[in-house]
């Protein structure tokens, strides 16, 4: 009924073989660049590492939207947390003065910041809004300093690729690549629309990343680790997002 | 819903079986053979099939995530605290979100985000292997309608012929007709963009980089909500257009769409 013909049959083999090493090309230019995600792999890693990818070119050294204070949400939305454990009710109950954030891995001068330490590092706010994967959102005024600022203070090493940053929760632990963590907007925080930051958006301390969903910004914050290979935590995906079903990199 | 129907997906060709039982028949089936050409090029059935399938793959996993916060708001934000636009009457798969069901669905946000956003890769390669036909011909010779096609008296022709369920005229068989001509377009040129802008306009990076992309929707939660308005209207469309491929012959048309090629039926007479 149809006919193969010579012309066809050429033009395809020549598209596909052009595809082929066009791809081939494009995942090598990827892995030398550093545009893979740690969960790159897998059925969904062509789309992830597209993302990432185009993100890190289009958008490595964009500023998060900032508004008005006219736009600071009259309702934020704290959104549920685990049940505290007995050694975060020990600290709140201290008025956290016992909270400590420890700095390691490669880093020249590890170290274990108090509360008051990091109050003193240089400040900055920003009223920047929280998207939930979910699709709900709010916009606040965050008080804090750059993570930058903490990172100059231990001194990462050249080497350095990304951040590991924890939870007082054993089992939330997130991950950042160096263009994020250095990025003038990720702010280590513990203000909150002019106060200090409520223990259910985070208090004392979170890690906000404005140009990615919520759940990148991790709540009552307790270690940083800085690396230059994400493969030796947990299961080697870069953080518990992916091992519970959800991307590693949320600037969607 | 006859209206709409008469919009979308109205039957190119019809087999001769039935062809020949009517009287406006035209040609002769020596004629009709050696004019019966290749009915859909190959990049249109495969960059079709493509979208098909992820028109699919879109829906399902956006069903997923809408069902974790199944209420939309207009502006910049909003959250389970603000007063929604409206709301969907269902369960969500978040135990926060008051519906006012007694119960949580499962939660499938995760497999659903990835698929969600590769499949929107996929959309966007195919996009592009279809802006090679169109602007190659498919654009001019199949999609414009004729000028005398667009007067008035000859829509209403063509949507009084839907209303009726009138087979097709010859000419209608081979080509798209004005009505499936303006809905093509409408899909292509208006709805497939402003799906794609409102899915970025989501996007807490992209918009970092391009502001624009949100302000201009007058905010993340307003395209959230026209992104899903817009998600109704393909809807809509893939409805009436299986709809109408079912009245026309669902394996004529389909079969047209695979092999390319008008139906047996027709070659053999």
């Amino acid at each position: 009924m149809s006919r193969v013909s010579r012309r066809g049959v050429i033009t395809a083999g020549l598209s596909v073989a052009a595809g082929a090493s066009g791809l081939a090309v494009a995942a090598g230019l990827a892995k030398r660049y550093g545009l893979i995600p740690p969960d790159g792999a897998g059925i969904y890693g062509p789309g992830e590492t597209l993302t990432y990818a185009a993100q890190r070119i289009l958008t490595r050294h964009s500023m998060a939207r900032e508004f008005p204070r006219s736009q600071i949400s009259t309702k934020p939305f704290a959104n549920e947390v685990a049940p505290f454990r007995e050694d975060f009710k020990r600290l709140q109950s201290g008025g956290f003065a016992d909270w400590r954030l420890a700095v390691d891995g490669m880093v020249a001068r590890p170290a274990s910041f108090s509360l008051a330490e990091i109050q003193r590092l240089p400040s900055g706010s920003q009223i920047t809004s929280v998207q939930c994967e979910e699709g709900w959102s709010y916009i606040a005024e965050w008080i804090g300093t750059p993570l930058a600022h903490v990172l100059d203070a231990v001194e990462t090493l050249p080497q350095a690729r990304y951040v590991v940053y924890r939870s007082i929760d054993p089992d939330t632990w997130e991950s950042i690549d160096m263009a994020d963590a250095l990025h003038p907007q990720t702010l280590v925080t513990y203000g909150m629309n002019g106060g200090d930051l409520p223990v259910g958006f985070g208090g004392p301390l979170r890690l906000r990343i404005p140009r990615q969903l919520g759940y990148k910004s991790v709540k009552f914050l307790t270690r940083l680790t800085v690396t230059d290979n994400l493969k030796q935590f947990g299961k080697g995906l870069g953080s518990a997002s992916p091992e519970g079903g959800y991307a590693w990199y949320a600037g969607i | 819903m006859a209206v709409a129907l008469a919009c979308v997906g109205v039957p190119k060709l019809v087999p001769f079986r039935k062809m020949s039982s009517t009287a406006w028949t035209a040609g002769t089936a020596s004629e009709i053979r050696a004019a019966a050409p290749v009915r859909h090029s190959a990049l249109v059935r495969i960059t079709h099939w493509l979208t098909a399938a992820c028109f699919l793959a879109l829906l399902v996993s956006g069903v997923e995530i809408l069902i974790s916060h199944p209420r939309f708001y207009w502006g910049e934000t909003g959250n389970d605290l603000t007063a929604p636009l409206f709301k969907i009457p269902i369960p969500a798969s978040r135990n926060l979100v008051p519906t006012g069901y007694g119960y949580v669905l499962p939660d499938q946000n995760g497999w659903s985000r990835y698929l969600h956003f590769q499949t929107a890769w996929v959309l966007i390669f195919t996009g592009l292997l279809y802006g090679i036909c169109l602007f190659t011909g498919h654009l001019r010779k199949s999609l414009l309608p004729a000028r005398a096609d667009l007067s008035p008296r000859a829509l209403w022709a063509v949507v009084a012929n839907h209303l009726r369920f009138k087979p097709p005229s010859e000419a209608e068989a081979r080509s798209y007709n004005v009505l499936q001509r303006i809905t093509y377009l409408v899909v292509i040129f208006v709805l497939f963009p402003l799906i794609i802008w409102t899915g970025l306009a989501m996007s807490p990076a992209v918009v970092s980089a391009f502001p624009a992309v949100v302000t201009t929707l007058g905010g993340q939660q307003s395209a959230r909500t026209i992104h899903f308005f817009v998600t109704d209207l393909l809807v809509l469309f893939l409805v009436v257009h299986v709809a109408m491929i079912c009245l026309a012959g669902f394996w004529t048309r389909t079969r047209a769409m695979i092999t390319g090629r008008i139906g047996r039926e027709m070659e053999r007479s």
